[in-house]
């Protein structure tokens, strides 16, 4: 496995929910992390996240590592989710909720 | 040529990108419905918006491809019939993509 690989997966193996995205939750640099931290807040669960705006080699290599083009991307338990479309859909149908509280995932401070 | 916005060949070159993106999906998924709507003008100015006009897409796709696939799968479905269009030649493309009987 290479280097950023290992670093990845030791990023979504350590947190139980990881949202990778452009910007912070306080500043999402773009609309779909924007809606991204959104949805998460809504959830109300705790996150971890990861701007790749500010780590050009996770900026590139989550893309490989997930098999998916674009970002924000969401990791919950270890598992890949999909992007804010995904997100969404799955929150306006009560399945994230569902599936956060089946993962057993810690509620926000 | 003093005039750029007058060049003809903007012109033509324009909504281009909506045509690939319509004319991929179609020989794919053979879909009941496609829209393929250009928000670019929506998202002017901000960080992804490259000024081509051509940044940001919504596709509302239905097909009987997608029946029995999960959203992730569907999802791919549609990334990997469009290439190397999403997050690299267009910023950001929102993808809905739903079975016949889903969409009734």
């Amino acid at each position: 496995m290479s280097d950023i690989n290992s670093r990845i997966s030791g990023i979504v193996g350590d947190n139980d929910v990881v949202l990778f995205m452009k910007g912070t939750p306080l500043f999402p640099q773009c609309g779909f992390s924007s809606r991204a931290v959104a949805i998460l807040d809504h959830c109300g669960v705790a996150y971890e996240s990861v701007d790749v705006l500010q780590d050009m080699e996770i900026r590139q290599g989550i893309k490989a590592f997930s098999d998916w083009p674009t970002i924000p991307q969401l990791y919950v338990k270890g598992e890949f989710l999909g992007g804010s479309d995904i997100m969404m859909e799955m929150f306006e149908a009560g399945e994230l909720q569902t599936l956060m509280d089946e993962k057993q995932v810690a509620k926000a401070e | 040529m003093d005039k750029p916005e007058g060049n003809p060949q903007n012109t033509s070159m324009a909504g281009s990108m909506e045509e690939e993106i319509r004319v991929l999906l179609k020989d794919a998924f053979a879909p009941e419905r496609l829209e393929v709507i250009n928000d670019s003008a929506r998202h002017s100015g901000h960080a992804g918006d490259d000024g081509s006009g051509e940044s940001h897409f919504t596709v509302v796709i239905v097909s009987g491809s997608f029946a029995g696939k999960s959203r992730l799968e569907r999802q791919r479905m549609v990334n990997t019939a469009l290439g190397d269009i999403p997050g690299q030649r267009v910023h950001a493309l929102a993808i809905r993509a739903l079975t016949p009987d889903e969409a009734r």
